[in-house]
């Protein structure tokens, strides 16, 4: 359908068509969006196809020196004079290999095993079977029975622990990684300078490669930091939770003192399917997330604006005192409105004695679940539409005036004027805005937390209680008793990849609407 | 003539009339909303000087009184709950943490803003992904990584928590930077500014409102977590910080003695990152629209 079709069509035709090309671009976005995975991909084994065919070709056109430093790092370097440079490479490689002799290996060798006799009855309680695949080891001692000639155990101590295990076995891999590229570094290095010395130049000396950390690789200096850190503290604790939803890290396998298993996907099992009371759990508790995150963003989204559009009305006097009022409400760190908020709300609180003493019967408004649920959510709008009124004020004014002034010439009123300019002015320029709103309110720990935090596990459910998402229900399987880290890791890796693909079909999908809105 | 001026003169005073009553309805609808708003926020400080200690049964106090706000620093009180250290706890973590934050979210949008270097655009792609974890997933390795390098319990893990990841959070400052000029900076390079320098002595004497908001905003974090601090300090609570300290206040057991202690400590902390956040709300509205507003 082209231009011409499009405006000859009445409104309610431009409207159905509107939906109708809404819901038609879905499988579109989600097609692109897994096309641009399968790009991704391809991408990926094409830049890995030449990474070898680079790396072979610089290994067959290189001179002596380039092909000896493939074994031994920093030869090329020293053999076209780059002494310092060469004996660093040296440097790292000696210092890789004593790394992985003195503590790498043992880690490696110790993430698997299955080297375990396991029939002493305190271990064989905890359901571990001889071979199963354990991280860390356990050290039997034997004695041989006298009458049967058959080995016993007369004790089984578990030797290793398995957090440091794992952890030192994550961290050998990221060790690996690094200095798997310190030593193709090394290699391109090799060949650089063999080249320029081919071409008849002078290799570049040190002291200027030093000084070019603070200009043309000034970056190098500025990121080396603070990548390191994200990884050792943020990445590394990932990786080693994806790890630890494969093993059954519960109450019974706590290091250290005991070990964990490998379990493969057995907790994944439980939480689809294998587990009644597990899997109902998360189904609820996923519905209910969903159900909180669009009535969270959208009931604050709304009013929000609204408010914004009540302050900034022509001819309503001292803007600046309403807004501030709000914004205080929303500068007030939210533990404490939050804590307050219970305090008020409580069964036998301010409000509940207000309502009594006007004759009313109280209301339970954070002990009962289904009020609750309604709670939540009106409360999380308190807290939240002086945020989304302190933003869309701001975009509010940034609407040119002259865009109303002639809408006012044409005629339109004040209502046609929030629908045709207002509202997609600030919803374009809202989008990203609230699809990371959508994604904070799915991981909204507070709001649910310190409202209903201490009440009890609901009928039917695993931990958790019927206004708890999926992160609340995450917490609660981590702390007190409980201690189920292997199913609250699984629950984690569950809302990454949910916030993952509901950010990324959004992003697309708001792409597309885009290109709709220039159409019309 | 005189008939038509009349006419007009009707129609404008009825028009003026409508509008009159139109904002009248929008000024009532702002007055109750405000104090549906500010109600449990005046309610908090009332109760804070309530002569009753306890929660109270009466919504307004009985009388005045500063007994709770002494009775946080004082001896007896402080046995169980040491307001006092709480407050230095938090302030150590906060300044500390945000000394390495703003440093860290500077180097880093600066990197992203004014370099082109061959790995940037994986690198924000990286960036956009592990942004996506939610902060506390991981919270247990976090744990148990800290056991194992000896912080079980201590106020530096805690700074390591809040300041460790800060290089991912720089689209506030990256959008800021990219605003500055280029042309600065070309001209700098040809009076032979080196990059460093050039980040040093001309960016970021330009960038002072971004560094304000960037120090206040990773000064203020601290003071506001509750989840990070419950986990890893567990009953230590000597080495809580303010906000999981108040919610002990407010345990079921503590919280009738407690209730106007904690209303007096939560006013205490409330007030200074009120005023804080009163000031940077501009900035904070730059920051989540992605520099949208740039006005």
């Amino acid at each position: 359908m082209d231009y011409l079709d499009y405006v000859q069509m009445t409104k309610g035709q431009r409207l159905a068509y509107k939906i109708k090309s809404f819901f038609t671009s879905i499988p579109g976005a989600i097609k692109k969006f897994f096309m641009a995975i399968g790009y991704f991909i391809k991408k990926f084994f094409v830049g890995i196809g030449n990474f070898f065919k680079n790396y072979g070709s610089r290994f067959a056109n290189g001179d002596a020196g380039t092909k000896l430093s493939y074994i031994i790092m920093g030869a090329g370097n020293m053999m076209h004079k780059q002494f310092m440079k060469g004996l660093i490479f040296l440097a790292a490689e000696v210092a890789y290999i004593y790394f992985m002799i003195t503590f790498g290996s043992f880690y490696i060798s110790r993430i698997f095993t299955s080297d375990l006799v396991l029939l002493s009855s305190k271990v064989t309680r905890d359901g571990m079977q001889y071979g199963t695949a354990t991280v860390g080891r356990v050290v039997a001692t034997f004695t041989e029975d006298p009458r049967t000639g058959v080995d016993k155990i007369n004790e089984a101590i578990p030797y290793d622990n398995s957090n440091k295990i794992l952890l030192f076995f994550i961290l050998t891999v990221l060790v690996t990684v690094a200095f798997i590229g310190v030593y193709i570094a090394n290699t391109k290095s090799a060949y650089a300078t063999q080249k320029i010395i081919e071409s008849g130049k002078k290799p570049e000396s040190f002291g200027n490669e030093i000084k070019s950390y603070l200009d043309e690789r000034f970056h190098v200096t500025l990121l080396t930091l603070p990548i390191i850190l994200l990884l050792l503290f943020t990445v590394l604790p990932i990786i080693f939770t994806i790890f630890m939803a494969f093993t059954n890290y519960d109450k019974n396998h706590q290091p250290p003192g005991n070990l964990y298993q490998w379990v493969g996907l057995k907790n994944f099992a439980e939480v689809f399917y294998s587990s009644p009371k597990k899997s109902a759990t998360f189904g609820k508790v996923l519905l209910w997330t969903l159900v909180w995150a669009f009535f969270a963003t959208f009931t604050n989204y709304i009013f929000g604006i609204i408010l914004a559009l009540l302050i900034n009305k022509k001819g309503i006097k001292f803007k600046g005192f309403w807004r501030t009022m709000f914004v205080i409400t929303a500068a007030v760190p939210q533990f404490v409105t939050l804590l307050i908020m219970r305090l008020l709300l409580d069964d036998h609180g301010a409000i509940n004695s207000l309502i009594s003493g006007i004759g009313l019967p109280s209301v339970r408004f954070l002990t009962d679940p289904n009020i609750a649920r309604i709670t939540v959510i009106v409360v999380n709008m308190w807290v939240g539409i002086p945020y989304t009124m302190l933003i869309s004020s701001g975009l509010l004014m940034n609407i040119p005036e002259d865009l109303y002034e002639s809408a006012r010439i044409d005629g339109a009123n004040a209502f046609q004027q929030f629908t045709k300019i207002t509202f997609p002015y600030i919803f374009f320029v809202t989008t990203p805005y609230l699809i990371t709103t959508f994604v904070g309110n799915i991981n909204n720990f507070n709001v649910i937390f310190f409202l209903t935090g201490m009440s009890e596990s609901a009928e039917g459910y695993y931990v958790a209680t019927k206004t708890d998402l999926l992160v609340n229900w995450l917490y609660k399987l981590t702390i007190g008793t409980e201690k189920a880290y292997n199913l609250a890791a699984v629950i984690g890796i569950l809302i990454f990849v949910i916030c993952a693909i509901g950010s990324l079909i959004t992003f697309n999908m708001s792409k597309a609407s885009k290109n709709e809105e220039e159409f019309s | 003539m005189t008939n038509q001026t009349s006419s007009q003169n009707a129609m404008r005073t009825g028009y003026a009339r409508k509008r009159a009553i139109v904002n009248g309805i929008v000024y009532a609808i702002l007055a109750i909303m405000v104090i549906i708003w500010i109600f449990p926020i005046v309610w908090l400080i009332l109760q804070s000087f309530n002569t009753e200690t306890g929660m109270s049964t009466h919504l307004f106090p009985q009388g005045f009184t500063l007994d709770h706000y002494k009775a946080l620093f004082s001896e007896e009180n402080s046995q169980q709950y040491p307001y006092g250290q709480w407050m230095l706890n938090t302030f150590f973590v906060a300044v500390l943490s945000c000394v390495i934050s703003t440093l860290f979210i500077l180097m880093v949008s600066y990197a992203f803003s004014r370099l082109r270097f061959k790995l940037r655009k994986t690198f924000l792609n990286f960036g956009l992904i592990l942004g996506m974890f939610p902060g506390f997933m991981s919270m247990v390795a976090t744990a148990n990584i800290m056991q194992i390098f000896g912080l079980e319990k201590s106020l530096f893990a805690l700074v390591i928590v809040y300041s460790a990841g800060a290089g991912l959070g720089y689209q506030v400052a990256k959008g800021f930077f990219d605003t500055i000029p280029r042309s600065l900076d070309e001209a700098a390079k040809i009076d032979g500014a080196t990059r460093n320098q050039i980040f040093w002595q001309i960016i970021l004497p330009l960038s002072k409102p971004i560094i304000v908001y960037t120090a206040l905003t990773t000064f203020i974090g601290p003071w506001a977590d509750y989840i990070f601090v419950s986990y890893f300090m567990g009953d230590k609570s000597e080495n809580y910080t303010i906000a999981r300290g108040l919610y002990l206040m407010l345990e079921p057991e503590s919280v009738n003695k407690q209730f106007t202690n904690f209303c007096a400590g939560a006013v205490l902390i409330a007030v200074p990152i009120t005023i804080l956040f009163v000031i940077m709300q501009r900035f904070y509205v730059a920051g989540v629209t992605g520099g949208a507003v740039k006005g």
